[in-house]
């Protein structure tokens, strides 16, 4: 017999293992240090932290390492890690007008009260490989960084949808006390989703699966135009009330991207007055793309009778979560040959009913 | 097999994670068929590689317990080897192959060959809990037409196949009536193992990850594949076959390509090693 099924699958796991590690290392260059990963591929940290849902950069650059660059990977890392966590609490919710700012733009007007903050972006930089990257020294560089000084950020720079509320162009936001928030790490999806579980799924949700969702109404499955009021990123303090003393206290600092869309769309069924619409987004650490995606996608799920992907909001968020999506595309290399067999057994019994062969040539 | 791996809690998820898993459970019991909708949490193994099935194991299992992991009947697959040395690593239990020692049996799209006791429980891996989505994508849709009992849509399916076909073209994971108030995806086992479902002595318990459900077919239940009078469910047909290892006439059979050949093993591995050692070894020991 030519094939014996899958058997001695231990040794066969353990050598893929050892395998594993033998290409990550095999070239003999210097391993990774996770310090050097955690700053130079900050936008693949940023990213495996919100994907991971975790706030760890450490652990974000391990994981990275670990999975050998693979972003997915690396956040199903983080995310497996999360469920060993203890829940012990929730923090205060975060005021992000409080936020030190590394940059802050609008493009509704021109200029805005706090100014306009370009910051660390890659916007508009001509996107031509520096081949002197090659051979990089770091003596000539750090020169040049001397006038930066990161510790004087700006605080309390107004936040335009504020503004914009003020003027009643924006309705206020319905705040509820002490509303408890819906946590989808410990309830189960269910639809319609409270605002809250939304932009939850959508704040740890795959930037690539959010972009192409949103990028699908942009472009005509569904007519959302919206405008960008303002896109903010720097660090916020995270607060929680101290279990004794019962008083706000700070716990630490994250860094975090918040977007703020503002639809065209003028009006919405029972209002009195048109106003318009404000989606929104906020991400662990700098990833631009997905916060804005995000604020669209905001946008979008708020149609009362959907009409393209965008717009159900059962369908964007089923389909946003990469640990999910990637573990069920995977699964696919398991072995199916038991269905596969009840499946065979079907059409042959069709083909057979119904008189239906396709003639296939004999080999010899 | 494995060395524990240390800092992780026994069976790698918080005791209240556990809890919650098991009131969840309990409450799948008390409504056979009905979906119980969970906190499914992450874990080491990726979704869709039979998460809901080990929450559901990690949350009952005790020093105790013996265990045993199948995946397509075979004890030695890569993922049940993957699965059982993920929890050996944070339990430090017992594994077996032999499905009549085992307490617990975690299970990927088979029931085994020999019967399985009160004693006993049967954890199925599920990546589609809802029967329903054959003909409707929308989970908000079939939440309600499983509470109004709103069947039409896939008895409509089945007919229209049927018309087409001569046939119903579902081959696993065919949709069964539990205790004659929910239609039940019993996950993608061969339709060979659904009548096992019915009056079983076990506990079948199913877990979705990844959807994050949980469903229960409690011992003694009735489980019935949908039919029609005139057109009468129908297993898989190994007529005339025979496992090529054990000469089994009357287990699952694997079909196997070799060179122009097809020959045919039993997908149950642990019991075709027993038919090996005596082939009148019967699939029941329980004494009815």
């Amino acid at each position: 017999m030519g094939y014996v099924a899958a058997k001695g699958g231990r040794y066969a796991i353990l050598n893929a293992e050892k395998l594993v590690d033998y290409f990550r290392l095999k070239g003999r260059t210097l391993p990774l240090n996770v310090k050097t990963i955690e700053e130079q591929f900050r936008l693949a940290c940023d990213k495996v932290m919100s994907e991971g849902s975790l706030y760890a950069p450490e652990l974000a650059a391990l994981a990275l390492k670990q999975a050998e660059g693979d972003i997915i990977e690396a956040s199903f890392l983080l995310r497996a890690y999360r469920s060993t966590l203890p829940r012990i609490g929730y923090s205060e919710p975060v005021d992000t007008e409080e936020m030190f700012i590394l940059r802050r733009i609008s493009s509704a007007f021109k200029d805005i009260p706090g100014g306009q903050i370009l910051g660390p972006t890659r916007d508009y930089i001509q996107r031509l490989l520096r081949f002197e990257l090659l051979d990089e020294k770091k003596e000539k560089k750090y020169k040049s960084f001397s006038h930066i000084k990161e510790g004087k950020l700006v605080q309390k720079v107004p936040k335009l949808v504020n503004l914009l509320r003020e003027e009643g162009l924006l309705p206020k936001p319905k705040v509820e006390k002490d509303e408890e928030p819906y946590d989808i790490t410990r309830c189960a999806l269910v639809f319609p989703l409270p605002r809250s579980g939304v932009l939850q799924a959508m704040a740890r949700g795959e930037e690539g699966g959010m972009m192409a969702i949103a990028y699908s109404s942009m472009r005509g499955y569904g007519d959302t135009h919206p405008t960008l009021a303002e896109l903010r990123v720097g660090y916020v303090f995270l607060k929680i009330k101290h279990p004794l003393t019962g008083k706000t206290v700070k716990v630490g600092e994250i860094l975090a991207t918040e977007a703020e869309v503002i639809a065209g769309k003028p009006t919405q069924a029972g209002e009195e007055v048109p106003q318009f619409t404000l989606g929104y987004g906020l991400v662990f650490g700098h990833n631009e793309r997905k916060a804005i995606s995000m604020a669209m996608l905001d946008i979008t799920m708020r149609v009362q009778e959907p009409k393209h992907p965008a717009e159900s909001q059962e369908f964007v968020i089923c389909h946003i979560d990469s640990i999910e999506s990637s573990g069920f595309t995977a699964h696919w290399k398991l072995p199916h040959y038991v269905t596969f067999q009840s499946d065979l057994d079907r059409l042959r019994k069709i083909q057979k009913e119904k008189n239906l062969k396709i003639k296939v040539k004999s080999k010899k | 097999m494995t060395e524990m791996i240390k800092g992780y809690n026994f069976a790698f998820i918080d005791e209240y994670a556990k809890r919650e898993i098991r009131r969840k459970i309990l409450k799948a019991v008390s409504i056979p068929g009905y979906q119980v909708p969970f906190g499914s949490r992450e874990l080491p193994i990726a979704r869709g590689w039979g998460t809901g099935g080990l929450q559901i194991t990690l949350s009952l299992i005790g020093k105790e317990d013996i265990l045993k992991v199948i995946d397509q009947g075979c004890d030695d697959s890569v993922n049940a080897v993957n699965i059982k040395r993920f929890i050996k690593a944070t339990t430090g239990i017992s594994i077996t192959a032999d499905t009549l020692k085992a307490t617990i049996i975690q299970t990927r799209h088979r029931i085994p060959e020999e019967e399985l006791t009160e004693a006993q429980i049967l954890v199925f891996q599920v990546p589609y809990p809802e029967p329903l989505r054959l003909v409707e994508p929308q989970e908000a849709q079939t939440r309600r037409m499983h509470a109004e009992m709103d069947y039409a849509k896939i008895w409509v399916f089945l007919y229209e196949n049927i018309v087409k076909w001569k046939e119903i073209t579902i081959g696993a994971r065919y949709p069964v009536f539990v205790n004659g108030r929910y239609i039940m995806d019993p996950s993608p086992i061969p339709r060979y193992d659904v009548p096992r479902l019915n009056y079983a002595r076990t506990l079948y318990l199913f877990g979705a990850g990844r959807e994050k459900r949980i469903y229960a077919i409690p011992p003694f239940t009735e489980v019935k594949p949908l039919e029609f009078e005139d057109h009468r469910f129908r297993i898989e047909d190994f007529t005339a076959k025979s496992c090529a290892l054990c000469g089994s006439k009357d287990t699952f059979l694997d079909e196997i390509v070799d060179g122009d050949r097809r020959i045919f093993t039993c997908s149950d591995t642990s019991f075709c090693k027993k038919r090996r050692e005596d082939p009148n070894i019967p699939k029941s020991s329980v004494k009815k």
